[in-house]
């Protein structure tokens, strides 16, 4: 089977606009959660997330492409610019027949539907933009990055809720290493800090009022983030030969479905989906130098996954840190922003830090690495997703 | 029921009548008929887990037209006993009297 390599990166979030910027914030643990502002919020009981507050779209983007773009889409698009630009990506016509892109999201245009609601029900009005439906469907960042960059081979977008990016990424791997592709864009998008989107995850009662404390005993709910990573994934042999950058190796993936809970997670499906993104990768558990925790910062998940690191890793459980601390969780697209996480810890030997880290919570005995990045060697990372729906996807990183 | 009809209503009316509606949630929530429940009755028992109670809270929410400040990371915070169908009950009273005066 072939190898496959990250050559590109590119990403746009609350704590900065693109990959170096990014990589620099999670070295020095900046939280990047804040007020969130947009219409109505002052009617929402949580009104904190990580948004993206200096976006200039007008600046960006045509427009005819400002008519078609959602936020989520907005993103993407500055997202797998960065990638390709990066990868110094350069495909020929029949290239390009066996090049394609796999996003994840999970709210897919989110501010679109809001804003078009908002319009034909309190402000009374019988029309809407003509093109909301193409700015809304959940396969538009996918459509988009491919028309942009002329990948003519296999595009579609994932949707599994808080996993997404983590089966997009998979999937896109499992595609290069067979063989049914050469190069793949792939990560996430997301955008739902609207009024609707906040609202609505108010009612199930998860959300934090005050910050995001992934593994501490203070630790009160999740915090909404938004924005997008995309991530050039290339056959490793074309990758050399072409004397690419390779940010590090694609090594395994796993997915898993707990069949059980629509909400609450399940140990033994985590563990499988950890466990499996290791086989897959035939990597031992002491190579492992670094895990890229799903860590939302609810009490039930932080339990339960260190409680599953516990029961793999043991006593020698390696560091482990949730980077939603810092850029919140973009639910569809926080996998592919994390995943920067390992290529930072895997690359350049530093791993990024657990945020908002005040006390020791006895059920999460794990080393979170609180709040100051650490400098070691990683020969091998692990990132994991556990979605509401009980689907679990986890990717392994290996150094190149 | 008309804002002149709640004035009239006496408190001993008022209190049973919000338990009633109360017990008429849970037991709707539980599948259960409303004259199973007594106040002793734990909401775990009812099998009434994490989703369900978002789902009674928003009954609750609903019907008195009243905020419920219940993190379920957090459930302690709010100093809201939420255990048994009695303490619901008494919750209830106690946020309505604090929010509709």
């Amino acid at each position: 089977m072939r190898r496959v390599a990250i050559t590109g990166a590119g990403t746009v979030n609350a704590m900065a606009a693109d990959v170096p910027a990014t990589l620099v914030a999670m070295a020095a643990g900046r939280v990047a959660i804040g007020p969130l502002a947009f219409p109505d919020v002052d009617r929402l009981t949580i009104q904190i997330g990580a948004q993206i507050h200096d976006w200039t779209p007008d600046e960006r983007f045509s427009r005819q492409e400002l008519a078609l773009y959602d936020r989520a889409t907005q993103f993407a698009m500055v997202a797998a610019q960065q990638a390709v630009t990066h990868a110094g990506l350069h495909l020929s016509e029949p290239e390009t027949l066996r090049a394609g892109v796999i996003m994840g999201t999970a709210g897919g245009g989110y501010t679109t539907i809001d804003d078009s609601y908002r319009a034909v029900y309190p402000q009374g009005k019988n029309r809407v933009h003509p093109f909301t439906i193409p700015r809304l469907m959940h396969n538009a960042p996918s459509a988009h990055i491919a028309m942009k960059h002329g990948l003519r081979g296999p595009s579609f977008t994932v949707s599994t809720a808080c996993a997404s990016s983590n089966h997009a990424m998979g999937l896109a791997f499992q595609m290069v290493r067979s063989g049914g592709a050469e190069v793949m864009l792939c990560g996430g998008s997301e955008a739902t800090l609207c009024f609707g989107g906040i609202k609505a995850w108010e009612a199930l009662r998860v959300l934090s009022p005050d910050g995001c404390r992934p593994f501490c005993a203070t630790r009160n709910g999740l915090v909404q983030g938004e924005g997008a990573a995309v991530f050039v994934f290339e056959d490793m042999d074309r990758a050399v030969a072409r004397g690419a950058d390779i940010l590090a190796e694609v090594a395994g993936f796993s997915m898993t479905s707990d069949a059980a809970d629509i909400v609450v997670p399940d140990p033994d499906g985590a563990l499988r989906a950890m466990r499996g993104a290791m086989d897959d990768a035939s990597l031992s558990t002491d190579s492992i130098g670094y895990i890229n925790a799903h860590g939302t910062g609810t009490t039930v998940n932080d339990r339960t996954e260190a409680q599953v690191i516990r029961s793999i890793f043991g006593d020698a459980s390696p560091p482990v840190s949730s980077t939603k601390s810092m850029h919140g969780h973009l639910l569809g697209a926080t996998g592919a922003v994390e995943a920067l996480a390992c290529v930072m810890a895997l690359r350049d030997g530093v791993i990024a830090p657990t945020a908002g880290h005040h006390l020791a919570d006895a059920d999460c005995v794990i080393d979170c690495v609180p709040n100051e990045a650490r400098r070691t060697q990683v020969d091998a990372a692990l990132s994991n997703a556990f979605a509401f729906g009980g689907m679990n996807a986890c990717l392994a990183f290996r150094r190149v | 029921m008309m804002k002149d009809d709640v004035l009239a209503e006496t408190q001993p009316d008022a209190t049973a009548r919000i338990s009633a509606q109360v017990v008429a949630i849970l037991a709707a929530q539980s599948l259960r008929d409303a004259a199973d429940l007594t106040p002793d009755t734990s909401l775990e028992g009812l099998g009434i887990d994490s989703l369900g109670m978002a789902e009674v809270l928003f009954g609750i929410e609903e019907a008195f037209d009243i905020s419920v400040p219940f993190n379920a990371n957090t459930p302690d915070v709010a100093a809201l006993d939420l255990r048994t169908v009695g303490s619901v009950c008494a919750a209830v009273q106690r946020l309505i009297h604090e929010q509709k005066g």
